[in-house]
């Protein structure tokens, strides 16, 4: 252990290394981060061009430009790629680049294991990708993959699959360790757990649900592979398996994940919020019992992705209620957001617009998650478009706008140079525009009775069904825009950004310059 | 390029010109033709009216403070951030609002899972891709009961553009579940293959088929007509391909078509005892091929992706016994079913003899449906 901390204590004051190694091998907090968001928006872009796949096939009826397997493949990696290559690596990027800025702590708890949580994402996502080009195709039977589709019925590359999904189990399990070390062990003195800033809070809160359902997910793939390669029978009702115990061991992990998705963007808009209405966030203490209340309830609604399987009537009324009662913790956040823009002082600068987007359309996804928590009409909006409108609504407007209001917050700390406002507010309103267009007559086509995960469908839903593919092509080619904002800004062409360029922020992060050196805080600040 | 110009126009006009227009883009969903759907329907209306006046409030503040308390406007910040009286009240109002929502939805679902005794019992049997309907006999007379398969009636050209594409495009079947009005249908739903899921919109039932369980469902339609659903699981490659159609007819319709199919399916076991040629076979076997093989294997045999093709192959054009071991059997593993409790002895045979002498495969063999029936009984 001396030795260790001896080569540290050299190297203390040196910049990064030179060169490719600076990244394969740093331990620093700031490059590491900086890697995940990279990621991240590499895999947004290739998810997102996937999407585009899926929507130009279903812009008019009929088979025009892929064939039904290719296009389940396309669905398939669409939603892997989102939710595991986008959206969590983003926020492990965030929660990279912000703890430490935020609790007052040099780096990570754990730098060296933050190395490897990254390097192993590009290992795992370049095996997904290549079962695209294995004979049989990619896997083809949704993000859910449910047996037995996935396991007698799968392609030849599910094995392929199910390694990559425990290589990335394993580096957000890596991940989320990390951060509770961090957070529980290095806050500078006088922080308090009911001092840290929100965006802690939710992180700190996430990184409990990570650890406790990745290892039901690899437990889960890991049944599947037993089942195609070693003759068990857990999910394969011939053998005296049980296909519905996959859907219930799978939704054990997917309920919580969805909350893993959007807990640390409740964390951000939570700073951004009260920073540009220049007013305090209302019921701090109210938001960190509502996240713990979310997470908490989280475990005990996942039948309720389940309601047609045929459940007993006592088990469909708790998942029923259970799952009702989220609508409390949800709307007290939502309510306390309002409040703080009550009576501010508001300005609209792009990380505020993407705030407020978020608020309202996250409220508009949680009203459609209420309907879809009533089982007897749930029977007819389950596994229709209705569904895939629910989910995007919290999703893209709610985990995907709180990234990149994250990104808008802190560009200035992480480049030292402001981004461009115009350009940033012109890429908030083609999203805007481009994201309800492309979901919100989903609802619609969903309550018309078109079934979600189909590559051709019925003349009646041509009319949305083009609409939505409009808005989505506008969605999509819009987020090159926020690929030019950002390289603009990194490249130092803009204005110099000072320490603290928003007035109305808060926090230890905007206490170090900006952009912020390459080691901070390695004395701790004192708070209050 | 034509349909593409006629297409945006329409949408152009549909975004521009007002309610005229827009009566054609379905907006909402149909309170169906059940007692069970109209309450399903009024149940998701009281839920969309509640959200929207819950959305109405809270945009409400959210929107006049953004008008209102702008810096650009001069307004001063006020400093308050907890009000504990106003956080207990919003925490018991939702969950009072809440409470009012559960009470109809339970009377709802019990009243679903109220499964007793039907007039008329359906088998529903999931299949990749096509549903099979056998109706079950109250008295349990195996011999007044039968059964079918509800095939996609929607042509190969039509989905790839060859042909304009039929008013109930991809939502027709070539033999709809024919049941009769006024009565209490149950359907026992289950699977062969993959997990499926059987929904009609206009009953409100949605029941997952699953391999190993069998689901009950109920449901009695009042007005004669034909509804339309699709499978709504994710079942594989022709996942969109597998509509679900419900005649509801008169009684007496109803009990005439029974009694017909109770005949045809005898003439069917007859069918195994002629004598038939190869052209006979031949002719038969095309048929029953479009319906079953050609979504795999290609209108042509020539297969594609991991469906191997037929042409040629000396399966097909040789070992006849590895023949009717693959069709009547399947293979296991693979996408390819065992056909042998899917299809009659005479289209065992038909498609068969077909395929050995058709796309070039000459054979001038052919088997007939007694050696099927041998073959299976051996």
């Amino acid at each position: 252990m001396s030795a260790v901390a001896d080569t540290h204590a050299q190297d203390h004051h040196h910049g990064p290394a030179k060169g490719i190694t600076r990244w394969l091998l740093t331990t620093n907090h700031k490059d590491i981060g900086t890697m995940y968001l990279i990621f991240s928006f590499t895999m947004f872009l290739l998810g997102g061009s996937m999407a585009m796949v899926i929507r130009a096939e279903l812009f008019q009826p009929g088979l025009q430009i892929v064939q039904p397997e290719f296009f389940n493949q396309m669905t398939t990696m669409h939603g892997l790629i989102m939710v595991f290559g986008a959206v969590m690596p983003a926020f492990v990027g965030l929660a990279n680049w912000m703890l430490p800025l935020m609790v007052g702590a040099p780096d990570m708890a754990l730098p060296r294991m933050n190395n490897w949580s990254f390097w192993l994402l590009p290992a795992a996502f370049l095996m997904l990708v290549s079962t695209l080009f294995m004979e049989g195709g990619a896997p083809n039977f949704g993000w859910t993959f449910y047996a037995p589709l996935s396991t007698t019925y799968g392609p030849p590359s599910t094995t392929f699959f199910i390694f990559a999904v425990h290589i990335m189990g394993i580096s957000s399990i890596m991940g989320a360790i990390n951060v509770i070390a961090t957070i529980l062990n290095l806050r500078a003195p006088g922080m308090t757990l009911m001092k840290m800033p929100m965006f802690v809070w939710t992180w700190l809160i996430t990184a409990f649900l990570l650890i406790a359902v990745m290892p039901v997910l690899a437990g889960v793939v890991t049944m599947m592979l037993m089942d195609i390669n070693f003759g068990t029978s857990f999910f394969d009702a011939a053998g005296g398996g049980d296909p519905v115990l996959f859907q219930h061991v799978f939704w054990f992990f997917g309920h919580p994940e969805v909350y893993i998705m959007i807990l640390p963007a409740f964390g951000v808009v939570s700073h951004i919020i009260p920073a540009f209405a220049r007013k305090p966030l209302f019921g701090y203490a109210s938001m960190v019992y509502a996240v713990g209340a979310i997470a908490l309830l989280s475990f005990v609604v996942w039948a309720h992705h389940m309601f047609t399987v045929g459940i007993p009537i006592f088990g469909q009324l708790f998942f029923m209620y259970a799952t009702m009662l989220i609508a409390v913790p949800t709307g007290v956040k939502v309510f306390n957001w309002v409040a703080t823009m009550f009576r501010g002082s508001m300005t609209f600068e792009t990380p505020m617009l993407f705030s407020v987007a978020f608020v309202i359309l996250f409220t508009i996804g949680g009203f459609s998650g209420l309907m879809l928590a009533i089982a007897p009409a749930d029977f007819q909006y389950h596994d229709t478009y209705f569904v895939v409108a629910h989910f995007h609504y919290v999703l893209v407007p709610g985990a995907i706008f709180g990234i990149f209001a994250a990104a808008y917050y802190w560009l200035p700390k992480w480049t030292g140079t402001m981004y461009d406002e115009t350009l940033g507010k012109t890429h908030f309103w083609l999203s805007f525009v481009g994201m309800n267009l492309a979901f919100f007559p989903m609802h619609f086509l969903g309550l018309a009775g078109m079934p979600r995960r189909i590559p051709d469908y019925a003349l009646q839903f041509a009319d949305f069904n083009m609409v939505s593919s409009i808005g989505a092509f506008m969605f999509g080619a819009t987020q090159l825009l926020f690929l030019f904002i950002v390289v603009k800004c990194a490249r130092g062409n803009g204005e110099k950004a000072s320490a603290k360029p928003w007035d109305g922020a808060e926090g230890l992060e905007w206490t170090v310059p900006s952009p912020a050196p390459y080691h901070t805080f390695e004395t701790p600040p004192e708070v209050k | 390029m034509h349909v593409h110009v006629k297409r945006a126009g329409a949408l152009v006009a549909g975004l521009l010109l007002s309610a005229p227009a827009l009566a054609e883009w379905t907006l909402n969903m149909s309170p169906g033709v059940t007692e069970t759907s109209n309450q399903v329907y009024g149940l998701h209306m009281t839920i969309l009216w509640i959200c929207v006046a819950i959305g109405v409030v809270v945009f409400g503040v959210m929107f006049w403070s953004i008008f209102a308390h702008r810096k650009s406007k001069g307004h001063k910040p006020a400093n308050f951030h907890e009000n504990t009286v106003v956080e207990i009240l919003w925490t018991i109002i939702p969950f009072a609002i809440l409470v009012i929502m559960a009470i109809p939805a339970t009377a709802t679902l019990v009243d679903m899972y109220d499964s007793e005794e039907a007039e008329v019992e359906i088998k529903v049997t999931g299949y990749q891709w096509r549903w099979q309907y056998e109706y079950l006999d109250m008295q349990g007379n195996e011999d007044n009961e039968f059964g079918y398969f509800s095939n996609l009636a929607t042509s190969r050209d039509e989905i790839n553009n060859r042909m304009n594409k039929n008013e109930n495009y991809l939502l027709d079947v070539d033999n709809p579940m024919v049941v009769p009005v006024g009565k209490r249908v149950r359907l026992l739903i289950t699977a062969n293959d993959v997990i499926h899921s059987w929904w009609v919109p206009a009953f409100s039932i949605k029941k997952d088929a699953i391999p190993g369980f069998i689901n009950k469902v109920w449901f009695q339609v009042d007005e004669p007509g034909t509804y339309r659903g699709q499978c709504t699981e994710l079942c594989g490659k022709d996942h969109g391909f597998m509509p679900v159609v419900v005649e509801a007819v008169p009684e007496e319709e109803y009990n005439q078509w029974a009694a017909n199919q109770r005949e045809a399916a005898e003439k069917e076991r007859q069918l195994t005892e002629k004598d038939w040629t190869l052209d006979e076979l031949v002719e038969r076997g095309e048929g029953v091929y479009a319906s079953y093989c050609a979504a795999c294997h290609g209108d042509d045999g020539s297969g594609g992706g991991a469906f191997p093709s037929l042409r040629g192959t000396s399966v097909v054009t040789e070992d006849m016994d590895a023949h009717l071991d693959i069709v009547v059997n399947g293979v296991s593993g693979t996408a390819m079913q065992a056909f042998g409790g899917q299809l009659s002895e005479a289209d065992l045979a038909a498609v068969i003899t077909y395929e050995r002498n058709a796309w070039g495969n000459n054979t001038e063999e052919m088997v007939t449906p007694k050696e099927i029936f041998d073959y299976k009984n051996q």
